[in-house]
C-alpha cells in the first residue's frame, strides 16, 4: 500500500535546483501529500521566496520524478502558501545539506531578523564567528553575502525569513 | 460597491505598485553604483515582481483575466500604481530614498494584511512581511549611512526628500471602498496605514539628520489609483510590454 510517507520518502530524491545538495523534503517545502484514488498522488508545495524563479521547476520536477513509479497513478502538484514558509522548517539534515554546499545555514528561530542577527552568521568553512555581512542580497533571492574574517574566506549564507 | 469589488480595488493598487515599482528597481541591473547594490536592487526587483504575480493570481481567482494578460495588456491609465513607483530611477539618491519611503509602507501595509479577513490575502501577505523586511533593512541603513555621511549625502538626501515628500504622500491616496474595507476587516485603510508610516519613517529620518518638510506644505500628490499618472508611466509600459506586443504567445 502507498503511504504519504513512503512517497515523502522517495521526494528525498528530488534536490533543489540550485542548491543540488538539500532535497525538496529537507527544505520544508512540501507540506502536504495526498493519496486519491487508483494511487493518484496530489502534492502540495509552498514558496521559499514570492518570486523564487526555480518554483515552476520544482513543480515539474516532482511530477517527472513520481512519474517513473509504475504503481502510482497521476501526478498532481499545486503551489500553496497555506503554510507559510520559513527557514525553521528546514530539517537538521537539511542544514547539513547548505553547509555541504559551502552555504552558511540560516540561524533558527528568525522571526526577528536585524542587521545584527545577520551580521552574526558562522563562517561554513571555519566555523568562526569573527566574520562581516557584505550584503543581505546574494546571487539568488534567499542568499547573503559574507566575509569571514579568520580564514579569510568570503562566503555566502542562506538568509533567515 | 460590494465586497468584491471592494477587494479587487485593494489587490490592483497593490499588484500594480509591486510590478512598476519591480521594473524600475530592475533597471539598475547593470549600473548600480557599487556590485552589492547593483545585486540588491535587482533582487528585490525579483522579489515585487514576483509577488505581484501571485496577487495578479488573486485577481484571477475573483474572475480578472490571467496574470499576464493583466501585466501586459493595459494602458497607462488602466493601471492603479501610485505616481512615486513610476517615476524614473533618476541619480542614486532618489531611487534610495523612494526605495525607503516605499518599502516602510509595504511592509506596515503587509503586515497588518496578515491579520486580514480575507485569507488567501492573508496566507500571501505573511510570506511577503518576511521578505520585505530586508528591503526596509537595506533602505534604512543606506539612508541612515548619507544622511549621516557627508555634507554632500546629507544635502542630496534632504534634496530628495524634500522635492518628493507630497509624491510620497501619495500612495495612501484613499479610495472608494475604505469603510467597507475596514469594517469588514479586510484592511486597515489608507489613513491609518499613513499613520503608521508616519511613526515608522519620521524617526528613522530625523535619526539619520534628515528632516521631513512641515505639516502645513504637505499636499499628497494623488491621481495614480484612479488611473491619472506622469508622463512616465507609458514608456515605460511600453518597454515592459515589447516582447509581448510582438509575440503574445511567446515562452521563455
Amino acid at each position: 500500500m502507498i503511504t504519504a510517507e513512503y512517497i515523502k520518502e522517495e521526494l528525498k530524491q528530488v534536490k533543489d535546483p540550485e542548491i543540488p545538495t538539500i532535497s525538496i523534503v529537507d527544505l520544508g517545502i512540501v507540506t502536504g501529500i495526498d493519496i486519491l484514488e487508483n494511487n493518484d498522488i496530489h502534492v502540495t508545495l509552498t514558496p521559499t521566496f514570492a518570486g523564487c524563479p526555480a518554483l515552476r521547476l520544482m513543480e515539474d520536477m516532482v511530477v517527472d520524478h513520481l512519474s517513473t513509479y509504475p504503481e502510482l497513478g497521476k501526478i498532481t502538484v499545486e503551489t500553496s502558501f497555506e503554510t507559510t514558509w520559513t527557514t525553521d522548517l528546514i530539517t537538521e539534515e537539511g542544514h547539513a545539506a547548505i553547509k555541504k554546499h559551502g552555504l552558511a545555514p540560516p540561524i533558527r528561530n528568525c522571526s526577528n531578523i536585524s542587521m545584527e542577527v545577520l551580521e552574526a552568521t558562522n563562517c561554513p568553512y571555519c566555523d568562526s564567528d569573527n566574520t562581516t555581512m557584505k550584503s543581505p542580497f546574494g546571487p539568488t533571492l534567499c542568499r547573503s553575502l559574507h566575509y569571514c574574517n579568520n580564514c579569510k574566506q568570503a562566503f555566502e549564507g542562506f538568509k533567515p525569513v | 460597491m460590494n465586497n468584491i469589488t471592494a477587494l479587487k480595488e485593494l489587490l490592483y493598487k497593490i499588484a500594480d505598485d509591486q510590478l512598476i515599482i519591480g521594473h524600475r528597481n530592475s533597471e539598475w541591473t547593470g549600473l548600480g553604483p557599487i556590485l552589492e547594490e547593483d545585486i540588491a536592487f535587482s533582487s528585490m526587483a525579483q522579489d515585487k515582481i514576483g509577488q505581484s504575480e501571485h496577487i495578479y493570481n488573486l485577481l484571477h481567482q475573483l474572475g480578472e483575466a490571467e496574470p499576464d494578460t493583466v501585466a501586459f495588456t493595459r494602458n497607462a491609465e488602466q493601471f492603479h500604481n501610485s505616481q512615486l513607483t513610476e517615476l524614473p530611477i533618476g541619480e542614486y539618491d532618489f531611487s534610495l530614498l523612494r526605495h525607503f519611503l516605499f518599502d516602510f509602507a509595504e511592509y506596515i501595509r503587509f503586515g497588518n494584511l496578515r491579520e486580514s479577513s480575507y485569507q488567501p490575502l492573508a496566507q500571501v501577505a505573511k510570506k511577503f512581511y518576511g521578505e520585505i523586511k530586508y528591503h526596509t533593512m537595506h533602505a534604512n541603513t543606506w539612508i541612515y549611512q548619507l544622511g549621516t555621511g557627508t555634507q554632500e549625502s546629507h544635502d542630496r538626501m534632504q534634496n530628495v526628500l524634500d522635492n518628493y515628500w507630497n509624491t510620497a504622500l501619495g500612495m495612501f491616496e484613499e479610495g472608494p471602498a475604505e469603510e467597507l474595507l475596514i469594517s469588514e476587516g479586510i484592511f486597515m485603510g489608507e489613513k491609518a496605514l499613513r499613520g503608521k508610516w508616519l511613526e515608522v519613517v519620521m524617526p528613522l529620518l530625523e535619526k539619520s539628520s534628515l528632516k521631513v518638510p512641515e505639516a502645513d506644505t504637505w499636499e499628497p500628490i494623488v491621481g495614480g489609483r484612479t488611473g491619472k499618472h506622469t508622463e512616465h508611466l507609458q514608456p515605460l509600459l511600453s518597454e515592459m510590454t515589447e516582447v509581448y506586443a510582438i509575440d503574445p504567445s511567446a515562452d521563455w
